[in-house]
């Protein structure tokens, strides 16, 4: 090890600050490790694992694990990718992911992340789960067919606009959902705002602004013109 | 295995889906003949497994997400359905196109026309009338042609290749794309793109020429035989520009009943309903919709598409199409515009009109514009009727105060034509069968008249091979005379 503060990523060395973790470090050194639930302006949530990676050997996630140096890190391997579309698979099914038609399509972090890793089908039997749409809000429409559970809404309502709008509750498979914080349990009845940071945070297509879906077209959209992996390293520069 | 465990217990009774819808019809063109006492053929009966039940998949979804959507309805036409969505919902929004939205709209939709009516009548119709009905199956089918006619083949690929070029350029892809959405579209085209179809347009107006000389060369050399081939008289119905031409992207609905009178014209299709009802049948998934002024769906069937639409119009608004569609009525003192086989030529002259609008639009500035999208008072309830290739297109929403879908209605155009099919194959089933027994030859033309219409089934929109038909007879009481079923490489076996 050249300096006290580096450890190595699939070979190559990566500098990092005390404190950091694997993933804050990866990001700033310009490397990308495929993740869902982590965003850079919110505390790790952990739950995705799809930034699964090796931490001398052994199974990590890189968004709560702490960089420390000299550890050796796998990230880009072929065993861990398979594990990654693997996982990607199981949220498809778990959800009613409807691409084709989705207006999140070309802009979601989901269906960019199954792309990167070359997802081809959904394997799996589909659950279809039942989970109802809340149009309720003038602006802004939740279509939790697609949640992942990811929790940045529930951070970003709470810890940026102060409203916990949101919130993870429930228990397994069928009872873990997001609640909407009101009494009627509709966004309508919450001081929902369509310009809180929680209405524009959410990586798959529940939370959207209504009346613009589809309004960009095709080669325009987030991830037509570079992968997800060019994508999130150019913005970390 | 838990994920065996943690199914949904019914998820037929889910709303969403993961198949595309098309995969829900079947294969096989299912025909039954019903004979009379006197062992003549009574009734035709095309069973037809139609998309039941997407009307239910849209309810609760966003009024915007519904053009893009619907295009999942059909892998045929996936451009009329986008354009008769968004069309009803510019009313949901309350929206005036601008001039951009609605030339690149058009562009878009003539570019369909374009496409599909290149790919039915040299893909799936220049075999069947190049070689002949009863021509060797081997033969007869794209393929054959390349080999035979390689000249009309490959022009018949690159038109259609052409029309598939504008959608892709106007809509962002070739199938399934986004470019129209509810009060315009999303994008215009480029200087670049522009330049880009314009370098071939002018050739594929003169290709598009030479179909219709063909067409109407094959009429000529088979006068007696086209005419009368499944020919039957019905009432009629399509869209007209507010002074009577031919406008396949809108207008008012005008119908004339088989005796050359006119029942309703110009009429406001956003009230559809008062002219149109729908009949169900025990027999049929399909149902047959007819004009309600004429009592019942005995009495008041019609038929659209190509047929109608180059005869009801007064006057194609393009001077080529326009001279053609002259030709088309006065030929052999009007019959050709009353054959079944008339279609194909009605067809080709539309494709005409298709490429000599494209080619005016591409020397309109406005395409090119950057006033997109509008919106004005909104509205509970929108109507979108388009002509696409196959015929009059409806769809009619309800959008509750949330953006929510509440209720929604399609016509399809294979629904329209749905009786006419029916009466298409009667008359050929007369003149066809012989005795008691189905012949090859019987299929063959079943074949070539279900053809004729273009439907939207997956039977007859195979490129290679024969639509393969199921064809049953059946006695004046209900006995099974004769079944037999042929399948796509020509093969048949008697059940
Ligand atoms: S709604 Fe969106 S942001 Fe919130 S948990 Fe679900 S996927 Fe994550
Ligand atoms: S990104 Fe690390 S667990 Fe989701």
């Amino acid at each position: 090890m050249s300096d006290q503060n580096t450890f190595l990523l699939d070979g190559e060395e990566i500098a990092f600050t005390p404190g950091q973790t694997i993933m804050q470090a990866a990001r700033a050194a310009g490397k990308y490790i495929p993740h869902l639930c982590w965003h850079p302006e919110f505390k790790p949530h952990g739950s995705c694992k799809l930034c699964t990676v090796k931490v001398n050997g052994r199974f990590a996630s890189a968004c709560t694990t702490a960089a420390a140096a000299g550890l050796e890190v796998e990230n880009r391997t072929a065993e861990l990718d398979d594990k990654r579309r693997t996982m990607l698979q199981l949220l498809f099914i778990e959800g009613n992911h409807f691409c084709p038609s989705c207006e999140k399509s070309g802009n979601c972090l989901l269906q960019a992340t199954a792309y990167e890793l070359e997802m081809l089908t959904p394997h799996f039997d589909h659950f279809y789960p039942d989970r109802p749409v809340d149009a309720s809000h003038p602006d802004v429409m939740l279509d939790f067919n697609r949640c992942i559970l990811c929790s940045l809404c529930v951070q970003a309502s709470e810890l940026v606009d102060k409203k916990c709008v949101f919130v993870m509750g429930g228990r397994g498979m069928k009872g873990r959902k997001i609640i909407i914080n009101s009494e009627s349990g509709r966004l309508a009845d919450t001081d929902f705002s369509v310009d809180d940071r929680a209405a524009s945070i959410c990586p798959v297509g529940v939370i959207l602004k209504k009346r613009v879906g589809f309004a960009v077209p095709y080669g325009q959209r987030t991830y037509d013109k570079a992968p997800v992996s060019i994508v999130e390293t150019e913005a970390a520069k | 295995m838990p994920f065996e465990l943690e199914t949904a217990p019914h998820p037929e009774k889910l709303k969403r889906v993961a198949i595309e819808p098309l995969s829900r019809v079947e294969g096989h063109g299912k025909v039954t003949i019903l004979l009379d006492d006197d062992n003549h053929v009574q009734q035709v009966r095309l069973h037809i497994v139609e998309f039941r039940g997407f009307e239910k998949f849209i309810e609760g979804r966003p009024y915007w997400e519904v053009p893009v959507m619907v295009q999942r309805l059909c892998g045929i036409c996936p451009v009329s359905h986008h354009l008769a969505a968004s069309k009803a919902m510019d009313m949901v929004v309350g929206a005036k196109l601008t001039p951009t939205a609605e030339k690149v709209r058009r562009l878009m939709h003539y570019g369909q026309i374009l496409q599909s009516h290149a790919l039915h009548f040299f893909h799936l119709s220049s075999p069947d009338l190049l070689f002949g009905f009863d021509a060797d199956v081997a033969k007869r089918n794209i393929v054959g042609v390349l080999a035979a006619y390689p000249e009309i083949a490959k022009k018949g690929v690159l038109l259609r290749k052409y029309g598939q070029e504008v959608i892709r350029l106007t809509a962002g892809k070739r199938v399934h794309g986004t470019g129209s959405i509810p009060g315009g579209v999303n994008k215009s085209l480029t200087a670049e793109e522009r330049a880009l179809l314009l370098k071939d347009i002018y050739q594929m107006v003169a290709w598009s020429r030479e179909a219709v000389q063909l067409i109407k060369r094959l009429f000529e050399e088979n006068l007696e035989f086209y005419n009368a081939f499944g020919r039957f008289t019905a009432h009629s119905m399509c869209l007209v520009r507010a002074d009577g031409a031919m406008d396949l992207y809108h207008g008012g609905l005008r119908a004339r009943r088989a005796d050359g009178t006119t029942l309703f014209d110009h009429y406001d299709y956003s009230h559809y309903w008062d002219v149109i009802t729908e009949d169900v049948k025990s027999w049929s998934y399909m149902k047959f919709p007819f004009f309600k002024a004429l009592g019942s769906s005995e009495a008041g069937w019609y038929r659209v598409g190509p047929l109608t639409r180059v005869a009801l119009c007064d006057f194609i608004p393009t001077p080529l199409a326009d001279h053609e569609r002259k030709e088309f009525l006065a030929f052999d003192d009007g019959r050709a515009a009353g054959a079944t086989l008339g279609y194909h030529w009605a067809r080709m002259i539309e494709m005409l009109h298709a490429a000599e609008a494209i080619k005016d639009l591409l020397h309109d500035d406005d395409i090119e514009g950057d006033e997109l999208v509008t919106s004005g008072e909104r509205r509970e309830r929108g109507v979108g009727v388009i002509e696409a290739p196959r015929g009059t297109l409806i769809h009619h929403y309800r959008v509750d105060e949330h953006d929510q879908v509440i209720r929604a209605n399609l016509i399809v155009s294979t629904t329209h034509n749905n009786q006419a099919m029916n009466e298409a194959i009667r008359v050929v089933a007369r003149q066809y069968l012989d005795g008691h027994e189905i012949t090859e030859g019987l299929l063959n033309h079943i074949e070539v008249a279900i053809r004729c219409f273009d439907p939207c089934l997956s039977c007859a929109t195979h490129a290679l091979g024969q639509m393969p038909l199921d064809v049953e007879l059946l006695a004046a009481d209900g006995t099974r005379l004769d079944r037999v079923v042929r399948d796509m490489r020509g093969l048949c076996h008697r059940e």
